[in-house]
């Protein structure tokens, strides 16, 4: 199955991957582990889950604004993921994404991407391909 | 969005790496919130000094900025996670100190004032009714919001710090006047001191779900009260502004169409007070979140009554107000005694743990929450005479 929609460009690129999806929102500071990119929020959705080379996709962040550091520190540390696909996309992850260059797209309906998708970000465009079943 | 020609040049990355950076950090903001527009601003605020929060991955990208990035309006720096000239007696280690030294050192290079406080309206960045301005760190923007009626949205530390390098932000928000007026009533019971209000905005910012409120019936309310009540507001409820009738300068500002009222009463203070406290006996008892004033160190040297202090007891302060307290001689009868005046910093940025700190008693409602939320210490909260007694007992 293919799916094409369009978003809101929050930083620009072109990138393609397998989804993480959560319906939880998500904060970096506090929530995702700098050094690992593990999830280590308590009772999140995807507690225990990396986030590190997949197409991030969940509604919005939440937290302190310290998040936006953090996705940096994730970035630097190769732990990032490789884009994000967001419901509403807020400050933190906004900043996050544009400091780390990050290719970021939302006014996505998140609940068209399921994790394991193959996801491609071509600017504000997403292609949302299901695996065969 | 509409962009002016500098503004423009900046977003080309004609007029620098860190401008263009900064430019497109304000331009994404602009657009998620509806701006038509930016706005110039006098002066900014800057978190993200301590290098607890920021990692090495945060050096380098101010490292990176301050290569060729300039701050185009007056600029003050958020507290670090340590005293920048007692770090040793804090028992900070080396390496801990070196990665702090550089963070300061970029923001220095970009021009950036290291006032290095969370109270920079103590410490002469104090904008004038109605200034634009761009700031961060939750309590000095509701302070600033509320008391002194500059305007600034919730600022975190990159786009504070791209406003700064831009002398812009965008307008939306509490930038616009129709935005800053109240939707919820909130009927105060009889506040004695700053610690009912601090008590006051722990539980109003649970209720406030985002809303801007009026405090009615407070009979006065001073400087470090109104401190105590913002920071704790924007602590449990993320709030940016609020109104005490008859005393802060835009409280006649007419509400929003629809207005819910509440009653807060003294039962409800003496619950939030249990709820703040985990019975412990503290390792350090803390003055000071947000930053003490000249006020509250004279506060504290009068309720001491030269007794000598026996527990480990700090007072948090910029350096400006500890410069103060020096040429009036409270610093020096206060270290005397053997409080300890630590400049630059609190427990709630500083590696406390590390320090073998696990539980801390304060009259802040604010140093309380992060302490138990951020630090995992165990917290008490009391009035600042209780917790004079207990240092002294």
């Amino acid at each position: 199955m293919y799916l094409e929609v369009k978003g809101r460009v929050i930083k620009d690129g072109y990138v393609e991957g397998e989804a993480l999806k959560t319906r939880e929102p998500i904060s970096f500071f506090g929530g995702v582990d700098p050094e690992t990119g593990f999830v280590i929020e308590k009772g999140h959705e995807i507690e225990g889950e990396t986030i590190s080379g997949k197409i991030l996709v969940f509604p919005y962040g939440k937290g302190s604004t310290v998040g936006s550091y953090i996705l940096y520190r994730l970035k630097k540390n190769n732990r990032a993921p490789i884009g994000i696909i967001n419901q509403y996309c807020e400050p933190i992850v906004a900043v996050g994404a544009i400091i780390s260059n990050i290719p970021t797209v939302d006014k996505i309906d998140i609940a068209l991407i399921e994790t394991g998708d193959y996801i491609e970000i071509k600017r504000e465009t997403v292609i949302i391909r299901k695996p065969e079943r | 969005m509409y962009l002016t020609r500098e503004e423009e040049k900046m977003l080309k990355g004609e007029m620098g790496y860190a401008k263009q950076v900064a430019m497109e950090i304000l331009l994404a903001l602009g657009e998620i919130y509806g701006a038509e527009k930016m706005v110039l601003i006098k002066s900014a605020q800057i978190s993200g000094v301590s290098y607890m929060n920021l990692g090495e991955a945060g050096v380098e990208w101010l490292e990176e900025l301050s290569t060729d990035g300039k701050v185009e309006v007056y600029t003050t720096l958020n507290p670090a996670g340590m005293d920048i000239e007692r770090w040793r007696e804090m028992s900070i280690s080396r390496e801990f100190a070196e990665k702090q030294i550089r963070i300061t050192n970029a923001y220095t290079k970009m021009g950036i004032h290291l006032t290095l406080t969370c109270t920079p309206y103590l410490a002469g960045n104090k904008p004038s009714l109605g200034d634009h301005i761009a700031w961060a760190e939750s309590s000095a923007v509701v302070y600033a919001n509320s008391v002194i009626g500059a305007r600034t949205n919730r600022e975190g530390g990159p786009s504070a710090l791209a406003s700064a390098l831009t002398g812009r932000t965008p307008y939306y928000g509490l930038h616009i006047t129709e935005n800053r007026a109240y939707s919820l009533r909130i009927n105060v019971p009889n506040l004695r001191d700053e610690y009912d209000f601090a008590l006051l905005g722990y539980i109003s910012g649970k209720l406030c779900k985002g809303r801007i409120p009026m405090f009615s019936r407070v009979e006065s309310a001073n400087q470090v009260e109104l401190k105590a009540l913002g920071a704790a507001l924007a602590s449990t409820g993320g709030i940016a502004m609020f109104h005490v009738e008859g005393l802060t300068p835009e409280y006649m500002l007419p509400p929003q169409d629809r207005v819910e009222e509440i009653d807060i009463e003294e039962g409800d203070l003496k619950n939030a007070a249990e709820e703040l406290n985990d019975n412990v006996e503290p390792d350090l008892i803390f003055i000071g979140c947000p930053h003490a004033s000249l006020e509250e160190l004279i506060m504290v040297m009068q309720r001491l009554r030269d007794r000598i202090v026996k527990k480990e007891m700090w007072i948090c302060v910029s350096r400006s107000i500890k410069g103060l307290a020096e040429e009036l001689g409270i610093y020096q009868k206060l270290e005397r005694l053997g409080v300890k005046i630590v400049c630059d910093t609190c427990p709630i940025v500083a590696p406390i743990s590390s320090l073998g700190v696990k539980s801390i008693a304060t009259n802040s409602a604010k140093g309380v929450w992060y302490s138990r939320n951020l630090n995992k210490v165990k917290v008490k909260i009391a009035r600042l005479t209780d917790l004079i007694e207990e240092a002294v007992r």
